[in-house]
């Protein structure tokens, strides 16, 4: 009989795992950030390399999740993404440009509310954009990942090409609104204000995100067709049409980002989009192609592991990412939350 | 007895190049439960995905209540009135029970009394409707799926093996909640391995065999006739 | 004898033939044919991209998996040689010795990516291969003592294959018989060679394996085959080769740079050469490259002409811009994956 309360602990330990277990990716990021602190001398540092991190992270987060989303609802490897991105940060800084004299006031309220026109400005363009590369680009070769890619990429090089031609080729040098600039100190901590902006910015995209996903019913349909969407057109649902939405969104969202991301490094490219889709390329995939919390933990962590890195050794920034990437996917070969497919 | 509610005629279909229907014919009278027989892989399933959409009939018509539905996209098909269970149930694992029966109720909100009486069918619905349907057992995620066809009503539901690998009891569930479900007026297309099941509810009997009906006729014809079971389908069916 | 050559995969149409036929006289015998600087230069440009995507087109035409890392196995190459030639001094062995290690390097890296990749799904390959090249790029940029950074890296050649060189008095056919000369010959030969080499890979078991799995791969694994290793092979294979042609490169330009080997751009023009060539045909990369190179060093011309002839008109100048032509070469590439996928030797053979 004594065999059975050795036993009983280790059932307890094996459950306590398994009860862990969906929660380790949210843990890693919390593991990341304790890591930083030991690993980083002075408190200050870190909280402002944690705060970059974030920030970082939020507008990888926000480019990303429609190109996770579009894949995992249909199947569909958008690799022209990044055009989204580099079309609202041009057309975002365009707003910008004419709204000079709000964004060169410092007043907050007027910053802001350029800063909004230019978002809302950027979001339509790219949702109108991403409506069009879907019916011309995309819609010919559904089913076909080898197509895909190359028509997608060959969608990239045109976009990037009229940003050139409509824009010129060379770099726009940006300044952030008035009110945005500087750091504000906190705890000693330099705080960037346009960071903590994108911060905020980031969490209500994906608590909205989060919301519309899970209590909307729109929201089950996407998840629902993400698993099984044949299933989703027998109950009725036309997926195509969901589809075509969520790929405007995510373009939508693409452009959105794209306004964040030139305003961050206060300069814009034709080619920032593409730059922009090694750090996104590598967050979907390590957070799980398909999977939203995925992708907001993996864009988390990246952000994160990016700043502390660069911080102790700059050169080895990239390089840690990919790293990062290589760990997870021994530890998980689909990606921290694998979305399982019915068929 | 009017029109049947629905009728198959010459229908092939086609997957990659394999030719799985080769010409069926099959009618679904009001009211009934009509058996879809046979043996494994002489295309019963691939009847019920053509007439639901997702494979394309290249020849041949489907009508449903008088409206030809063979070209008609998946969606369309299921608004215009069928409901359908496919053989591996097709359950959204990462929703719960609720989200699962939200989502089936196609037209709005879900209707209250409805709910109650499917309660009272399937009362482990009641038991797990927060639960995550993933987590589900077999018997409880083949409830769901039939459930969730019958959250709204729909005048024909095509049901894919609804007994496979079910304990006895569950069958038993399974088969009152076929009745019941005929009791309201609905029209039935079930696709059964077992045949203790099929003679239980079905009126009429219909056998396909490599692509084709083989057999199509009165299901008390067929249980009586044990030398006509054993050519249609083989000593399989009885030892069920 | 000429069918073995070519491993028994003819070119299958008479035009497309003659026009091969052509390229070939013209390559073998460019100095002499012509003899400008520029146009040899040319000549030896082209011979290097038609292997280098003829490699590429082994993975993707042939292998059906789409690779963003081919620049960073060609720049693998190429950095050997140049780094071998810097600190083993001038010589035939450090070019020997640099294209090995760098072809070496190059395979090991491709099997790590691909195992990593392909064993999960066949799009993790594209995504990772991008990130990664990416991140190749930039390090080789930033770790500027050992690769010169931004500025990239100049080195001296062995004597033999510099204009200095005589190997016989006088000129050869009106052609100045030098170590330039040499030069162009030895890039020629091991082009050609290496091209022979990857007709006879395609065309072996490994190829017609490596096919059955681009048409179908589950039915590929049902027969027997382990996809994966085949797919991974081809990957290592191709990126081998890339390297030596990078190598090649190096050697030819006595130069290795970020821009000349690394970057998306070559990238971009790899994947328009094979699409525009043919993909899965070999021939294509042959027709690709060249018609890419010849465009790239003189249509701009003629589109700048256009440009100038509409210069009143709004917009369209800046669309027929010379610089613009990468927007009408991505239009060209939307159209040909969607209508001709075999591109033109496909359509050459009436595919």
């Amino acid at each position: 009989m004594s065999a059975a309360p050795k036993h009983a602990p280790t059932m307890a330990q094996m459950s306590l795992a398994e009860r862990l277990a969906p929660y380790a990716p949210i843990l890693l990021v919390v593991g990341l950030v304790i890591a930083g602190f030991v690993a980083i001398p002075a408190t200050s540092s870190w909280l402002t390399l944690t705060v970059s991190g974030l920030a970082m992270g939020m507008m990888i987060f926000i480019m990303a999740s429609g190109l996770t989303l579009v894949f995992g609802l249909m199947d569909v490897i958008n690799f022209g993404h990044g055009a989204f991105v580099s079309v609202g940060a041009f057309v975002g800084v365009s707003f910008l440009l004419l709204l000079e004299h709000m964004t060169g006031a410092p007043n907050l309220l007027w910053n802001l509310t350029a800063l909004m026109v230019a978002i809302v400005g950027a979001m339509a363009a790219t949702g109108l954009m991403g409506y069009a590369f879907e019916r011309v680009i995309v819609k010919p070769v559904y089913g076909h990942h080898l197509k895909q890619i190359l028509v997608t990429m060959g969608g990239l090089i045109v976009v990037e090409q009229l940003i050139i031609v409509l824009w010129g080729p060379e770099e726009i040098y940006i300044t952030r609104p008035e009110a945005l600039k500087g750091a504000i100190t906190f705890a000693g901590a330099a705080l960037e204000k346009y960071r903590l902006v994108a911060v905020a910015i980031g969490l209500v995209v994906f608590l909205a995100m989060r919301y519309t996903l899970r209590r909307t019913k729109i929201g089950l349909i996407v998840r629902a067709g993400v698993e099984n969407g044949e299933m989703v057109q027998a109950l009725g649902y036309n997926l195509r049409m969901v589809f075509i939405g969520v790929f405007v969104a995510g373009s939508a969202l693409a452009g959105l980002g794209g306004v964040l991301w030139g305003l961050y490094q206060e300069v814009i490219t034709a080619h920032m989009g593409n730059q922009t889709m090694i750090l996104v390329f590598i967050v979907v995939i390590i957070g799980g192609l398909g999977s939203v919390e995925g992708c907001f933990i993996g864009a988390l962590m990246v952000g994160l592991l990016q700043n502390y890195v660069a911080f102790l050794e700059p050169k080895a920034a990239l390089i840690s990412n990919i790293a990062l990437m290589v760990a997870i996917l021994m530890w998980r070969p689909m990606g921290m939350i694998p979305v399982v497919k019915a068929k | 007895m009017s029109d049947p509610i629905l009728k198959l005629e010459g229908v092939f279909t086609n997957i990659a190049q394999y030719h799985i229907l080769q010409g069926v014919e099959l009618t679904v009278p009001r009211g009934e439960v009509t058996m879809l027989l046979g043996r494994n892989g002489v295309g019963k399933t691939t009847t019920l995905r053509t007439i639901i959409g997702h494979w394309r009939a290249h020849q041949g018509s489907v009508m449903f209540d008088g409206q030809d539905i063979t070209k008609l996209p998946t969606p369309a098909i299921a608004r215009a009135g069928i409901g359908f269970v496919p053989e591996d149930m097709g359950i959204f694992a990462d929703l719960t029970v609720e989200e699962n029966m939200i989502l089936a109720a196609v037209s709005g909100a879900i209707d209250d009394n409805r709910l109650q009486w499917l309660f009272t069918v399937f009362p482990a619905l009641e038991t797990f409707w927060k639960k995550d349907a993933g987590t589900l057992s077999g018997g409880q995620k083949q409830m769901l799926s039939i459930a969730r066809a019958m959250i709204e009503e729909r005048a024909l539901y095509l049901i894919d093996e609804p007994t496979k690998g079910l304990a006895p009891a569950i069958i038993t569930t399974m088969a009152r909640a076929i009745k019941e479900l005929k009791q309201q007026g609905a029209s039935i297309l079930l696709v059964e391995q077992n045949f203790a099941v099929a003679k239980a509810l079905g009126d009429s009997a219909n056998v396909m065999d490599d692509g084709r009906m083989a057999w199509s006729g009165q299901m008390a014809e067929l249980t009586q006739d044990a030398e006509l079971q054993e050519r249609l389908m083989g000593l399989s069916m009885e030892a069920h | 004898m000429l069918k073995t050559l070519v491993s028994g995969d003819t070119p299958r149409s008479p035009i497309l033939l003659a026009i091969l036929i052509v390229i070939l006289i013209c390559l073998a015998f460019a100095p002499f044919l012509f003899p400008g600087v520029r146009s040899v230069d040319t000549a030896a440009r082209i011979c290097i991209f038609i292997v280098l995507v003829a490699s590429y087109d082994l993975l993707l035409g042939y292998g059906g998996i789409v690779s963003f890392a081919h620049t960073m196995f060609f720049g693998l190459g190429a950095y050997g040689v140049a780094l071998a030639s810097t600190h083993m001094g001038r010589g035939f062995d450090a070019l020997l010795v640099g294209s090995v290690a760098g072809a070496a390097l190059a395979a090991l890296l491709a099997l790590v990516i691909g195992l990593f990749s392909l064993r999960v799904r066949a799009i993790f390959f594209a995504m990772i291969t991008l990130a990664v090249a990416s991140a190749v790029a930039v390090l080789v940029s930033q770790l500027s003592s050992l690769t010169g950074g931004e500025d990239g890296l100049s080195f001296k050649i062995p004597r033999a294959l510099g204009p200095a060189f005589k190997f016989m008095d006088g000129e050869l056919f009106g052609v100045k018989a030098n170590g330039k000369l040499l030069k162009y010959y030895l890039v020629f030969i091991s082009c050609f060679v290496l091209f022979l080499f990857m007709l006879r890979v395609v065309n072996s078991p490994f190829g017609r394996v490596l096919q059955a799995i681009r048409e179908n791969d589950f039915r590929a694994e049902a027969i027997g085959y382990r996809v994966v290793h085949y797919r991974v092979a081809a990957t290592c294979l191709s990126a081998a080769i890339a390297a030596l042609a990078g190598a090649l490169y190096a050697i030819w330009l006595r130069y290795v740079g970020p821009d000349t080997t690394l970057s998306m751009e070559i990238m971009i023009d790899i994947l328009l050469m094979v699409v525009i060539g043919g993909m899965g045909t070999m021939y294509g990369a042959v027709i690709g490259a060249t018609l890419f190179v010849l465009a790239q060093n003189y249509l701009q011309n003629v589109l700048s002409l256009a440009g100038e002839s509409v210069a009143n008109l709004p917009l369209l100048p800046d669309l027929l811009n010379a610089d613009r032509w990468l927007l009408w070469l991505g239009v060209l590439f939307i159209l040909s994956v969607y209508f001709f996928p075999t591109g033109i030797v496909g359509r050459l053979r009436g595919k």
